[in-house]
């Protein structure tokens, strides 16, 4: 039993990289450092394959490490590598415990479903938008899933053991941590692909893989012409059928003797379990198998696949994926204005604040260049989401409108961009945001601020606030008299849109200031300002 | 350790020379005060850890305030992510010094945090003061979450009538405020009184209600029992986060007192200012929290 070591070593790296792939997402201490992040997602195809297309003269090793793995061993890529592949397997594994007769049988391809979904994802690649890679990119899905829903729960773990260590006055090993609120919208997407995931995985193994999954098409179809492959050998092999039983690809045709290699995900489990050690991993006997490959197989020993239901709600959900990406394209600032639209029903606690903001435009990160640029590349992994530290990077649902679903904008309410922070271009994994050094970062204009004056608490209160220039990193916001008392006034030129200002205004329900992104980054001016001097001469005192 | 032991001899020293100072028949003859009776302590021209050694020694030591097996608080300004050079927040080696002196006075914990405003693990790290609290033998304790915070009456006042504070305001004995000196665009500086915002959950509620009154209004609440200011690199302008280097006088001075009033006074003077600018210095003086009136102080000047 040789080659059963190869389930054996499948699972190990299953195992490593659904840990890793968790805990960049997780890692809410921002305990592993930018290098690691990017580290650690280098071998994700479709980042991989962005960051080739995008940054001119980079080939991203992880884009050919993964191809070569592919045409080498078949979709190791899908079995070891993928961390929503190794999540579906963990609730297969589940399901197996649960339904004790849990088995597997051969079952039809989805050709015709998966061939529609990577051909529409292209067209609407075509027709300038990404949104259904981003909806789709198994990796982005992963990185949103762990983001959203396993983050919260280990967070609120950690958050018990940090309430009982400070009760006994220890500090120093946990500490409590608060989530950013994430809008329903995207938490709703999130939780929808998360248990139509769940729900195909219990009782069908792989089938999202084999069925919606863009890249499980791309690599499937890859996979035929690989160099080694997982055969029955017509010899030794007894028809038992206890492969099949074990494939959660369904894609071994016992009666044929056949495997799909579109649809192996390269698990082994077959391997592992034939007592006559008939499934045998080599380098393909060509021509003779290119015959047996039969996508389309006329079976009669196995049942059709159970029934129409799961296609038609592919079907709903492939077109209804498509007409969204479709309609991305309709004006950004149209859908902006039915998002803002929707918030602003909080209750008036001071006199001001009674203007909404005018913002025409979401604010993207620095290092993204222009929305267009930005809305163009990136996936919504959420990695950026997840090492920002001062949590102004929050997935948006329709602030850059259809086209940029689930991407990051900067939500000032959430946090403020720290003027000395360049985390999120130092491990976006997709080119998307693109690295800034300091120097580039302390003049990049995301966006300039605006000042409501009618909304302002000096105004409207007669009382000093300020907290606005408080916090403006290049003064940008400052503090000019007002009567007795000084009012905010901004100079755009050299205000770079972090959004302090906008975090720090403490007016509801709309803000006395407000920062409106600029559609393409510009440069801003460097602050000037005059060496401080004291009249006070050493060892003098003014009193 | 070595360090440990010259604070203990050098306070020692002090003590011994104030109480045979206080106890000789001729100073009372001479009009003089007991040596440890000042208002206000002031300290020109030497590093953050050396001046507040010859200070406190002046006040009659820590042990004056800090009684063996209390808990101490000691709030510095740690709001900023910014390296020391920078002086947006406390300078470390005073914050460590003080922690020192604490520990040296029998003190069983000394805790240390701040409701930072920017992301704060890169405050507490960059600041230099949570390395600086570990070196020292204090506790550095998280002011991030709102569950931290607990709800509390301000009884007296005007618009800050309720509150939450962070938990060690309620549990500690000792509060020793350590604020930076610095310009501020609306408080129009940052002194003692008004680096207690970080002592607070909301503070947004104090920018919307007043911000001089509610500031002044929390000394309702607790006032510190020790106030150290640091001015060792003061921001004269463009405060509180400063843009560049530009902003900061090496100005090497410290001022002590347990008057939160006398001390915003006293500090507002080396930029320049006049108390009575300050709106909060002179609501929280006409409150009767403090003494701004300079003339009215005892003050002990001392030059390194």
């Amino acid at each position: 039993m040789k080659l059963s070591i190869l389930k054996k070593i499948r699972v190990v790296l299953a195992l490593f990289f659904f840990l890793l792939l968790s805990a960049v997402f997780i890692d809410f201490r921002g305990t592993f450092g930018d290098a690691f992040y990017q580290w650690a997602v280098s071998l994700q195809f479709v980042p991989a394959l962005m960051k080739t297309i995008t940054v001119a003269g980079v080939v991203a090793w992880g884009l050919i490490a993964v191809l070569l793995l592919t045409l080498l061993f078949g979709r190791v890529y899908c079995s070891a590598i993928c961390p929503l592949g190794i999540m579906q397997d963990v609730v297969s594994w589940v399901s197996r415990k649960v339904k004790k007769k849990h088995r597997y049988k051969f079952r039809k391809a989805w050709t015709i479903t998966r061939y529609t979904i990577l051909g529409l994802l292209l067209l609407v690649v075509l027709l300038g938008g990404i949104t259904l890679l981003t909806v789709l990119d198994p990796y982005s899905l992963f990185g949103r899933i762990a983001s959203y829903l396993f983050k919260p729960v280990v967070v609120w773990v950690n958050n018990l053991g940090a309430t009982a260590l400070s009760s006994a006055d220890v500090y120093s090993i946990l500490y409590q941590y608060d989530l950013a609120p994430v809008q329903w919208a995207v938490l709703g997407t999130t939780i929808l692909f998360f248990i139509l995931i769940i729900v195909m995985a219990f009782n069908r193994g792989r089938l999202y893989c084999n069925s919606i999954c863009p890249v499980g098409t791309v690599l499937g179809f890859l996979s035929k012409y690989s160099l080694f492959k997982i055969e029955l050998d017509h010899d030794t092999c007894t028809q038992c059928g206890k492969c099949m039983r074990v494939c959660k690809a369904e894609c071994i045709n016992i009666k044929h003797q056949t495997i799909d290699y579109s649809r192996c995900v390269a698990c082994y489990n077959c391997i592992d379990t034939c007592p006559e050690d008939a499934a045998v991993y080599r380098i393909s006997r060509k021509g003779k198998k290119e015959k047996t490959v039969d996508l389309k197989p006329a079976n009669v020993m196995v049942a059709q696949p159970k029934g129409p239901q799961m296609n038609k709600r592919s079907f709903l959900f492939t077109a209804g994926a498509g007409m969204a990406a479709l309609a991305g394209v309709a004006s950004v600032k149209k859908v902006q204005a039915a998002a803002t639209a929707q918030q602003g029903s909080t209750i008036h606690s001071s006199n001001g604040g009674k203007i909404p903001e005018d913002k025409n435009y979401a604010v993207s990160p620095p290092g993204s260049e222009s929305i267009e640029r930005f809305n163009d590349i990136c996936t919504g992994c959420s990695l950026c989401v997840s090492a920002c530290p001062s949590k102004v990077l929050q997935p948006s649902f329709l602030e850059y409108g259809l086209a940029g679903m689930l991407q990051p904008h900067m939500d000032f309410h959430a946090g403020l961009c720290n003027f000395d922070c360049t985390t999120c271009g130092e491990i976006c994994p997709t080119g998307a945001i693109k690295p800034l050094t300091m120097e580039q970062k302390h003049v990049t204009q995301v966006g300039k601020a605006h000042f409501i004056k009618a909304n302002c608490i000096v105004e409207t209160d007669g009382t000093d606030c300020g907290a606005c220039s408080e916090h403006c990193p290049t003064k940008a916001v400052h503090m000019v008299p007002y009567g007795d008392l000084v009012i905010p006034e901004v100079t755009e030129d050299i205000c770079v849109g972090c959004g302090a200002c906008e975090h720090a205004c403490p007016v509801t329900p709309h803000r006395a200031i407000y920062v409106d992104g600029n559609p393409v980054h510009l440069e801003a001016k460097k602050p000037e300002t005059e060496k401080a001097k004291s009249d006070l001469k050493a060892g003098e005192f003014p009193f | 350790m070595k360090r440990r032991d010259f604070i203990r001899s050098s306070v020692g020293a002090g003590v011994a020379t104030g109480a045979a100072l206080s106890l000789g028949g001729a100073n009372s003859l001479l009009g003089a005060e007991a040596e440890t009776d000042f208002d206000l302590v002031a300290i020109r021209g030497g590093e953050p850890e050396v001046m507040f050694d010859k200070g406190i020694a002046a006040l009659g030591g820590m042990s004056r305030f800090v009684k063996p097996g209390q808990r101490v608080l000691v709030k510095p300004n740690i709001g900023w992510d910014r390296t020391p050079e920078r002086a947006g927040d406390t300078n470390p080696k005073l914050v460590r010094r003080i922690i020192e002196h604490c520990l040296d006075a029998g003190a069983k914990d000394v805790l240390v945090f701040d409701h930072t405003c920017h992301e704060w693990t890169k405050c507490y790290q960059h600041s230099g003061i949570e390395q600086a609290v570990a070196e020292a033998g204090g506790k550095i304790v998280p002011g991030n979450s709102e569950r931290y915070y607990k709800h509390v009456d301000v009884k007296g006042g005007v618009k800050l009538k309720e509150t939450d504070v962070h938990e060690l305001m309620l549990n500690t004995d000792v509060f020793i405020n350590v604020p930076v000196l610095k310009n501020h665009n609306s408080a129009k500086m940052t002194i003692a009184m008004k680096n207690l915002m970080g002592c607070v959950w909301d503070r947004g509620y104090y920018h919307k209600n007043d911000l001089h009154q509610c500031i002044a209004d929390f000394l309702h609440f607790r006032k510190p029992d020790l106030n150290v200011v640091d001015a060792y690199r003061v921001m004269t302008q463009n405060g509180p986060v400063g843009v560049s280097l530009d902003d900061l006088v090496t100005m090497k001075s410290q001022l002590i007192s347990t008057d939160i009033v006398a001390i915003d006074a006293a500090a507002a003077k080396f930029v320049g200012m006049d108390p009575s600018e300050i709106n909060h210095i002179k609501l929280a003086s006409e409150a009767g929290f403090g003494t701004m009136d300079l003339s009215k102080l005892k003050i002990k000047r001392i030059v390194v």
